[in-house]
């Protein structure tokens, strides 16, 4: 059964509590429809519905969550997939600034451009590796203080006014993995990492992400592959391991 | 939409313009800003309306605020020997919601007398006497100072000032606005966002952690910091490169977020040239912290983040209109069906300007 909301108006608690409850009643998928600016939607549910959004979603879409399935047909905000652990969300238009803040499982497909501070604090825990792919173009800091997690960037619409993505990339970063289809200049690149070439484990990786990633989106993942790769990667591994090893 | 526990987190602004000159009441834009009801705590908020005395389109509007009717008394004797005094009346408020113990707010519409600018041009005339009035006329504050424009603020959340103020029954080209959650300064009537100065106006989220030294700098050139917020540094600071130092706009704002040494460095030799001129000269100016701010002018509109981005902005556009606020939702509400919807670059401005002539 789909439990359709209009939510034209309401409050992001109002809202949240009708679809935690509803959870809790056995609910499995739900439609929201005139979304405008609700926050903290899926913020912490522990099971796997089904939510389709049609509007824009307010901040920390996804925070904390631990299951759903969330697609939304319109762009997003600021704060998407902060602190999520698992479950997958799918925006077909852009999004805001510090997505997938200390997102530690899961995974996030952006359909076109990404704001600032992309992936910034990312972790990963053996199994547990969260996963952002989007199409576009990424504001400067993408991947700060990155310790796990993959990042896919396509650069879709990149051009010379447009670069794939910003300066500072990968500052501070210390574990997980950048693949930008495109190039970067010196300068752009944070002190932390390095650019390096894909290796066959990394192509099938990504292979398979973009593939996923061309599913949602409608796009040729031959064509989207047909473009060199870059990986960037940090060059020290846990670079405070021994600070407080005596 | 109201929630009774604070919530930390941020500022709102909203700003809306019709670029061709047509005017819109205030509705919307209390719309937009009351969207994000959750940015603000409940004290301050305000909103920048342009276009809204055409009657009175060549006078000084002064928007003022009274601790007390002595207070206004008092100031009623200064002004008559500063200004022709073409009307003066009390602002139209209603009560409404939590809005409490508001100062005395009254307007006063101003013409300069030909004998007082023999050395001095009117612009620089008024500009003396705001700083004049905030700083030494007891109990008097200044809210709005430019001609066909006011602000419209106070302790409150946004939706409820603008309806305090009766904002629907204003129509104006420019509306901008803003939703406070005062961090490191009092939250008090004057306090409230925009600042002003003539006809500039600034709503900002964010903190200027350079206000010390933007504050040292604009107090050599005369201005005087009275109103306890960081934000009142970034109104003087587009009045004197703009109206005194004739800096075009493009200028001016980089002289606030200015490019980083490191960018400068790989620029082309003579914008290189250019950039470090600016850099070395408006160090001063140089605003640093994280903002996104929304100028308003009788002529446009203009919106501007800080250099790394540390605060939210979404741009939209839509026919004749263009739109900027902390949050696209906020757009939305009040235009669903956008042309083009973007986020600006870090210290990049977005510019909107006056196309046609105001109805």
């Amino acid at each position: 059964m789909v439990m359709t909301i209009d939510a034209k108006g309401m409050y992001y608690r109002e809202l949240n509590k009708m679809i935690r409850t509803a959870i809790e009643e056995g609910e499995t998928e739900f439609v929201l429809d005139n979304i405008n600016g609700q926050r903290y939607i899926g913020d912490g549910i522990k099971a796997k519905p089904k939510i389709t959004i049609h509007g824009t979603p307010g901040n920390d879409l996804g925070v904390f969550m631990n299951g759903p399935s969330i697609e939304v047909f319109a762009n997003g905000q600021d704060g998407i997939a902060n602190t999520m652990n698992s479950g997958e969300i799918i925006i077909h238009g852009m999004v805001g600034d510090v997505i997938g803040y200390g997102m530690r499982g899961g995974k996030l497909m952006i359909k076109g451009d990404v704001g600032y501070r992309v992936g910034i604090h990312m972790k990963e825990y053996k199994t547990q590796v969260p996963v952002i792919v989007a199409g576009g173009c990424a504001g400067d800091f993408y991947g700060e203080y990155m310790a796990g997690g993959v990042m896919i960037l396509l650069g879709l619409g990149a051009g010379e006014d447009k670069p794939i993505a910003g300066d500072y990339l990968g500052t501070g970063m210390h574990g997980g993995v950048i693949f930008l289809r495109g190039e970067v200049e010196e300068h752009q690149l944070g002190a932390e990492v390095a650019v390096m070439e894909l290796d066959e484990k990394d192509v099938k990786l990504v292979t398979r992400y973009v593939t996923e990633w061309c599913g949602h989106f409608g796009y040729d993942v031959e064509e989207i592959m047909s473009e060199p790769f870059i990986k960037l990667k940090a060059v020290s591994s846990r670079p405070y391991g021994n600070l407080y090893a005596y | 939409m109201r929630c009774n526990t604070r919530i930390p987190s941020g500022c709102a602004i909203s700003g809306l313009m019709c670029e061709s000159g047509d005017r819109v009441d205030g509705s919307a834009i209390i719309k937009s800003i009351a969207l994000m009801h959750d940015r603000s705590n409940g004290l301050g908020g305000g909103f920048a309306a342009y276009g809204i005395y055409p009657r009175r389109a060549n006078q000084y509007a002064f928007h003022m605020m009274f601790d007390d009717f002595a207070a206004k008394e008092n100031f009623d004797e200064y002004i008559k020997d500063h200004f022709i005094v073409e009307k003066d009346e009390v602002m139209p408020t209603r009560p409404f919601g939590d809005i409490t113990n508001p100062p005395v707010l009254w307007r006063y519409f101003l013409d300069v007398e030909e004998k007082k600018l023999e050395f001095v041009e009117d612009r620089e005339y008024v500009v003396n006497m705001v700083m004049k009035i905030n700083s030494d006329v007891p109990g008097a504050f200044v809210s709005s100072s430019g001609k066909n424009m006011g602000a419209f603020k106070g302790v409150g959340y946004p939706e409820e000032i603008g309806h305090f103020y009766k904002l629907e029954e204003y129509k104006g080209y420019i509306w901008t606005s803003h939703g406070r959650f005062p961090t490191n300064t009092p939250g008090w009537w004057g306090g409230a966002h925009p600042f002003g100065l003539l006809d500039w106006s600034i709503v900002h989220n964010g903190e200027i952690s350079s206000y010390g030294i933007n504050k040292r700098y604009l107090e050599m050139f005369g201005y005087k910091l009275e109103l306890r917020t960081d934000t009142e540094v970034v109104a003087y600071l587009f009045d004197l490169l703009i109206r005194r130092h004739n800096l075009p706009m493009e200028m001016a704002v980089k002289a606030l977020s200015a490019p980083f040494w490191d960018n400068i460095d790989r620029m082309e030799p003579q914008v290189k040239e250019l950039m470090t001129a600016i850099r070395m000269v408006y160090g001063g100016a140089l605003l640093n912290g994280p903002y996104s701010i929304i100028l308003g002018h009788s002529r446009g509109m203009m919106g501007l983040n800080d250099r790394i981005k540390l605060r939210p902005m979404t741009c939209g556009r839509k026919d004749d209109m263009l739109y900027m606020a902390s949050e696209e939702s906020a757009i939305r509400e009040i235009e669903p069906d956008l042309d083009t919807v973007w986020s600006p670059k870090a210290g990049e401005a977005v510019v909107g300007t006056l196309n046609g002539e105001v109805e």
